[in-house]
């Protein structure tokens, strides 16, 4: 593939990069991302993803956009309140770069559908704000073999693991089962700051480049925690438990499960 | 520096400015197999000597950088690394 003009133009601080190139830039132009989530983090994560021309992005997402969301959930504007999330993101995802193809689904993931969601592409991010889903998406990555970027933000605080199943660790790995959901903050304790999903956003985005490009080293085998009021990045080994219900030698959980509601989302 | 060196490939990337004439001619090395050598033609000054330098530090060799007229440069590069 030839890069037009304006290609050469939109990617060239990529493609003067030893470690992306010509050849990195065609392999993100060519990269499928599903994202899970088109909110706090669905949307910095889709941003870059977009803006680096990965070329072809899925995202899902069952909600409108509304003004309490504005805060931090950055491809959504005042223009765009009471519209769906996914056409809100979509439409701003397009604006800025048109090589780009959105797909957008307007359903909520669940175990009926996330294998056949997930299927097309190569990588999976997850934004999702609540504990059903992410054991949903882990447990579907970890079956469907798919490389999965999670992310978690709450309050000050961010976290960030890379999963590639069969090579590291996964989520039920670093904590086997769900909180019950009396441990889960309600929707009244789960303030999140400003910025922090951008934070936590453009890692997750950044570990997706590398998942792409083969270069450097993800966070397998690993959980970042940023802590945003003391400023600090803390690395937390998370070694493969050959006992996890789903990844491990012999695993109890064989198809996926009902993920309980009951759960407060942080909207 | 070795002067008789028959370039394999030419470009020109006059009327470029950095950091498309790093870009263009990184391009064109990427596209070539190793053991070629490159001819690049250019006449923005900073260029004849950025790009000499960011073709060393990403690996490939640099056999020639020479002005052959008042606005001109001449780059011959063999490609020595993927
Ligand atoms: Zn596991």
């Amino acid at each position: 593939m030839d890069f037009t003009e304006d290609q050469l133009q939109r990617y060239s601080r990529h493609i003067i990069l030893p470690e992306v190139g010509g050849k990195g830039q065609r392999k993100l132009l060519a990269a499928k991302v599903f994202i899970v989530g088109a909110g706090g983090l669905g949307c910095p994560v889709g941003y870059y993803l977009t803006a680096a021309g990965v070329g072809t992005l899925g995202i899902i997402d069952n909600d409108s956009v509304e003004l309490s969301n504005l805060q931090r959930q950055i491809a959504h504007s005042t223009k765009t309140i009471g519209m769906h999330k996914i056409d809100s993101a979509k439409a701003t995802f397009e604006a800025l770069n048109p090589d780009v193809s959105v797909i957008g689904i307007k359903e909520r993931i669940s175990k009926d559908n996330i294998l056949d969601l997930i299927k097309g592409y190569d990588i999976v991010v997850d934004g999702s704000d609540n504990f059903p889903t992410r054991y949903l998406v882990n447990d579907a990555c970890v079956m469907a073999k798919k490389p999965l970027v999670s992310g978690a933000i709450l309050k000050f605080e961010g976290h960030v693991t890379t999963i590639v199943p069969g090579e590291g660790h996964c989520y039920r790995c670093l904590f086997e089962e769900m909180p019950p959901p009396g441990l889960v903050p309600s929707c009244q304790e789960a303030g999140v700051i400003g910025a922090i999903p951008g934070v936590v956003g453009s890692l997750q985005a950044i570990e997706v480049f590398k998942l792409i490009l083969g270069k450097g080293d993800v966070l397998k085998n690993t959980l970042l925690i940023y802590d945003a009021l003391k400023t600090t990045f803390r690395r937390i080994k998370v070694p493969k438990n050959p006992n996890c219900p789903v990844c491990g030698d012999n695993p109890t959980i064989r198809e996926l499960l009902d993920y309980d509601a009951g759960y407060c989302a942080v909207r | 520096m070795e002067e008789d060196i028959k370039p394999d490939r030419k470009i020109n990337i006059k009327g470029l400015v950095c950091p498309y004439t790093f870009v263009k001619a990184k391009l064109a090395v990427e596209d070539m197999e190793i053991g070629q050598v490159i001819e690049i033609l250019l006449d923005y000054e900073e260029a004849s000597r950025s790009i000499p330098k960011s073709m060393e530090d990403h690996g490939q060799k640099v056999l020639k950088i020479e002005k052959i007229n008042d606005t001109d440069w001449v780059l011959v590069i063999r490609k020595e690394k993927e």
